[in-house]
């Protein structure tokens, strides 16, 4: 009944400016920085997943004795130990050329024949757990490893990069904060745009309730138009938010960094991006017909 | 209280706008089915306050009204668009939505009732060339003239048939030959059952319809010269 204030040859109640006027585009960019920044949100989330699944059993074992031939016994020793213990899925001790590599950009090769002496760089264990390296299994190792290597220093991986976990993690917060704040302004915009269109149709809003037309077909007429201008808005809003995150996607790859390669966007993501506009435009739609609803009541 | 045959029945009516003085002071009157009724009055005098508290645009500052059986005051507003429904309005200023076509203007009543697109094709056709706008069909009211605008806003007043026609000053705009005609459209609605309520200070009008009954208003208060406001009406011009 009501779609039918809209006839068969275009007349509607309420003049339609179709993507002519502000609210279309202050739609756009609603819905453009809401995608980027959703975007952004679920980037870090992956990254801080993934890698978090990487190293959370990773436990590193640091042979700290500055003794060259008792460190190597020691660190054998203590390899043995790791062997006999539960809960290990894994664990390898790390050649002395992979040292010398992780060195090398800061001292260079030759060192030792250089200065006659090798520098006591210490001996690494790479170890993996079956579970999370919690601090009962660090204290486990720990006590595993004192007798028979006391100068080893046990530590879980994330416990380096807990800062920069949590870092991510706030980033992470702030763009849901900030995409709760633009689906605030949206609905504000909205609000605005739907009094300010009762205003200018106060007339014929009138005109209609005289001729019986009751508050729920007005405020579809309402709602329709804004869901149009949402829709239009939205669509171009989501466009423009695509071309921003696969080209900032494009430079990222290019960084060639594991943790910024692990925030790819994985498909449910690009689903949920895409489903913004459409969000917003239902949310626009509601604002706009409780809006119109409520100042109908005004009215007699 | 209103008794069966009545449609509208004003009882100790008085309005006031704002914290002026009423406008409309101590109103009591019925209305009945089938019935002509000419409100006549100077300008100023209240007709156009009084057509709104028929048409329902309006509340009254006290009394009571009751319309088709419902107490009008105390309805709850989702009940209202039923009452309006009923109603028929000619508006003074004509009211048609500018950027509606003729067609669309005139069936809007309809399209707000529910009807079907392809059943209000015909019937808004058909009145509108009963008032002679069929070559007008697609215009919008602003290139249209003042007369042809009157015949719309009458033509989309009239288009649901309904149980009450209110028309503020109708003939005002239009030629004697177009002024008749409209008003012999409003006779025929009448004949089928429809009460009207014309407001005009036109004398020439009231005597083309020697069967109406005449309500007259002065600062407010309604006199009655021909019995319009009685049960049973005396029918006298």
């Amino acid at each position: 009944m009501v779609r039918r204030l809209f006839n068969a040859r275009g007349a509607e109640l309420i003049p339609q400016a179709r993507m002519s006027g502000p609210m279309p585009w202050v739609i756009a960019i609603m819905v453009a920085m809401t995608v980027i920044a959703l975007a952004a949100g679920l980037a870090l989330g992956n990254a801080v997943s993934s890698a978090k699944a990487e190293i959370e059993g990773g436990v590193t074992i640091q042979i700290l004795e500055p003794r060259a031939d008792m460190r190597a016994e020691q660190a054998r020793r203590a390899v043995d130990s790791i062997k006999m213990l539960p809960g290990i899925s894994g664990f390898r001790l790390v050649p002395q050329a992979e040292l010398d590599a992780l060195i090398e950009p800061w001292l260079g090769t030759g060192i030792g024949t250089a200065t006659g002496s090798a520098i006591p760089v210490p001996a690494l264990i790479d170890v993996r757990l079956k579970g999370p390296a919690t601090p009962k299994a660090l204290s486990t190792i720990e006590t595993a490893l004192k007798p028979i290597a006391p100068s080893a220093r046990v530590d879980a991986q994330s416990n380096w990069l807990k800062p920069v976990f949590d870092a991510m993690v706030s980033l992470q917060l702030l763009a849901i904060a900030l995409v709760a704040l633009l689906a605030l302004a949206l609905t504000a915009a909205v609000l605005l745009a739907a009094r300010t269109a009762l205003g200018a149709n106060r007339d014929t809003i009138e005109i209609v309730h005289l001729l019986g037309g009751t508050d729920t077909q007005v405020a579809r007429v309402f709602q329709r138009s804004i869901g149009y201008d949402a829709a239009g808005g939205g669509t171009v809003g989501l466009a423009l938010a695509l071309v921003v995150i696969l080209s900032l996607g494009r430079r990222f790859a290019g960084l060639g960094a594991g943790l910024v390669d692990n925030g790819a966007l994985n498909w449910s993501d690009w689903l949920l991006l895409a489903v913004v506009p459409v969000l917003a435009t239902l949310l626009a739609m509601i604002t706009a017909r409780l809006t119109v609803l409520h100042a109908l009541r005004k009215m007699l | 209280m209103t008794t069966d045959g009545e449609i509208i029945h004003f009882d100790n009516v008085g309005l006031r706008y704002g914290t002026d003085r009423e406008v409309l002071s101590d109103l009591s009157f019925t209305l009945f089915p089938g019935r002509f009724y000419f409100l006549t009055g100077a300008s100023g005098a209240g007709k156009t306050s009084l057509l709104r508290l028929l048409y329902l645009a309006q509340r009254p500052s006290r009394g009571a009204i009751r319309m088709f059986g419902t107490d009008a005051i105390t309805v709850p507003r989702s009940r209202l668009p039923q009452l309006r429904r009923r109603i028929g309005v000619v508006f003074q200023d004509f009211r048609l939505i500018p950027h509606l076509s003729a067609f669309d203007n005139v069936a809007l009543p309809l399209r707000v009732g529910g009807h079907r697109e392809e059943d209000l094709t015909g019937p808004v056709r058909d009145i509108l060339d009963w008032v002679g706008l069929s070559d007008r069909i697609d215009a919008r009211p602003p290139t249209l003239s003042g007369g042809e605008q009157q015949r719309v806003a009458i033509a989309r007043a009239v288009i649901a048939r309904p149980a009450m026609l209110v028309a503020d000053e109708p003939t005002g705009n239009v030629d004697p030959d177009m002024a008749f005609k409209l008003i012999r459209l409003f006779e025929m609605l009448n004949r089928q059952g429809t009460t009207v309520v014309v407001a005009t200070h036109d004398l020439d009008l009231l005597r083309k319809v020697p069967d109406s009954l005449i309500m007259r208003l002065d600062r407010g208060r309604l006199s009655d010269p021909t019995g319009a406001l009685r049960y049973p009406p005396r029918k006298t011009l």
